[in-house]
């Protein structure tokens, strides 16, 4: 019975050694990035040939855009790869950060069904678009998540004009107590549902509501999934849609376990001419879904 | 509607039965992380319950009421307190345990320990008093006596780790908060069919579904084997 006891300590030493030395033995880094460069597929496209180049994993936590920002913020990740430029900079300036690199932008799309009650197709002004369906109190279908197309999306329907509805909130953040206040538009129509994208379409799906998608996750759920979503693009091209994606590696100042030297090298890499053009080639569904920035002509 | 279902479940089976190399590795995955947890409960939380069933002490009503009301303990809230302190700003930041396999045992262990403790402590109550008494009399030392109402009660206590195995298995709070569900590394059962869900990619939920009820249905098959034999 003792050697038993014996034989069971010793099981549960070695096993959790082997983990140990598994996530040592291999150079990797942490990344916490959104939800949309993962569901698009990208990731999987570029990191394996940073891998190949670098002999660097990285080990991808994909969340919202805010949830992002707060693992770094936290030092639990070594880089973040996220798409809201105020905060990014907000992230930087507050020292969290090393330097912002801009990699890539794509774009939002506002999708509904087709049958588009609020009859908002093909126009040409988001902002227009939002007020027909705020006044035909069509569902829309809000991420709520504090995400990077969260922010988007508030942000245009404050500029809309519409009347918004004020909440405040604290959080804390870096340490310190502060006041958030969230603007949203008023009435039982428009649906915060606290989810991530390939969610909240489902949900836009169900309730035959529109939401604010980016257009990576939008291509993979119409023509990248069976069956199909039957939302429909109905709005794009605006220029208050155009979505910029950012890399920033995590101050070791203020965290020295920060693989700093790492996390570096891949931000290089990805404004590299090679990171550039590879952004440059994935295609999804034979679509170009993200447009270098760092080297806008890379092919 | 039907047809989704039919045509994910079939690809599914066809997944789980072709070996599969992701599904099988995050099922491997979910597998070891519950069973580092479960040892580590067992390893605690049995020899605990032993010693609550032969000393009596003061406040002892009060730390079983307390273990009592923890076995129903949400996920998320041991996610989030564990988050806190194994988080980089944390006291335990420095061990760098966050976005890890160990963290997702971490996690689960500290869910289960408290049905442990009351599962194996109600199955000892259960077992006459008069073994340890007799072992004691027989000239048996305290240790001994422990081990004979041990091997009395293992039938018991297998069962008690059927049932802890089937909890941590199946949960997802503490899994997504502290494994992050990274690719390849601490994506498991639960959180790869969160995230499919998300994606409306029901095919590999679907599979990853099947073997968790599979399991969960030997794991009960088990503590109905095994309770049935300690109650013979």
């Amino acid at each position: 019975m003792r050697k038993t006891l014996f034989a069971a300590l010793a099981l549960t030493l070695a096993l959790t050694i082997s983990f140990a030395v598994a996530a040592i033995a291999a150079e990797s880094i942490k990344m916490s990035t959104t939800t949309s460069t993962r569901d698009s597929g990208l990731l999987d496209y570029l990191l394996p040939e940073f891998t190949k180049d670098t002999g660097i994993e990285v080990l991808v936590l994909a969340k919202g855009t805010g949830a992002a920002i707060r693992d770094g913020i936290d030092g639990n990740v070594d880089v973040i790869f996220v798409h809201d430029p105020e905060r990014e900079i907000q992230f930087v300036q507050d020292g969290w950060g090393t330097t912002r690199y801009e990699v890539m932008h794509n774009d939002f799309v506002l999708v509904g069904p087709a049958a588009d009650p609020a009859g908002i197709k093909a126009e040409k002004d988001v902002y227009h678009a939002l007020r027909l369906i705020a006044e035909k109190r069509s569902p829309f279908i809000s991420r709520g998540d504090d995400s990077g197309t969260h922010a988007k999306e508030l942000s245009l329907w404050k500029n809309s004009g519409l009347p918004m509805l004020k909440t405040e909130q604290a959080l804390k953040s870096g340490g310190k107590e502060r006041k958030v206040t969230f603007e949203m538009p008023q009435g039982d129509w428009y649906k915060s549902i606290g989810q991530g994208m390939g969610k909240t379409l489902i949900m836009a799906e169900e309730m035959n509501g529109y939401a604010l998608a980016d257009r990576g996750t939008f291509i993979q759920q119409k023509f990248g999934k069976t069956p199909p979503t039957s939302l429909e693009i109905l709005v794009e091209g605006d220029k208050g849609l155009f979505n910029p994606y950012g890399v920033i590696p995590v101050n070791p100042a203020k965290y020295p376990s920060v693989k700093i030297k790492e996390a570096t090298q891949f931000a290089d890499w990805l404004v590299s001419e090679r990171g550039q053009q590879i952004i440059a080639r994935y295609q999804l569904q034979g679509k170009q879904l993200f447009f270098p920035d760092a080297i806008p002509d890379a092919k | 509607m039907f047809d989704i279902f039919k045509d994910s479940l079939y690809s599914a089976f066809i997944m789980i039965f072709s070996g599969d190399p992701e599904l099988w590795g995050i099922v491997l995955l979910s597998l070891r992380c519950t069973f580092q947890a479960c040892l580590l409960a067992a390893l605690i939380g049995i020899p605990f319950a032993l010693f609550m069933i032969n000393r009596d002490f003061p406040g002892k009503r009060l730390l079983l009421t307390v273990f009592n009301s923890l076995m129903a303990l949400p996920t998320v809230v041991v996610g989030l307190f564990l988050y806190v302190f194994i988080s980089r700003r944390g006291i335990f930041g420095p061990l760098d345990l966050l976005y890890s396999p160990a963290a997702i045992s971490i996690g689960q262990f500290i869910l289960i320990l408290p049905l442990v403790v009351m599962f194996a402590y109600s199955a000892l109550h259960r077992l006459d008093r008069r073994y340890r008494e007799a072992a004691l009399t027989l000239g048996a030392s305290a240790g001994q006596a422990a081990l004979a109402v041990m091997r009395e009660a293992r039938f018991a206590m297998v069962a008690t780790l059927c049932a802890a195995y089937g909890r941590g298995i199946a949960e997802v709070g503490v899994s997504m908060m502290l494994g992050g569900n990274i690719k390849g590394f601490t994506r498991t059962m639960t959180t790869a069919m969160a995230l499919e869900y998300d994606k409306g990619e029901f095919t590999l939920a679907l599979g990853l579904g099947v073997v968790l009820l599979l399991l969960s249905f030997l794991l009960n098959a088990g503590i109905g084997f095994f309770q049935g034999r300690a109650e013979a």
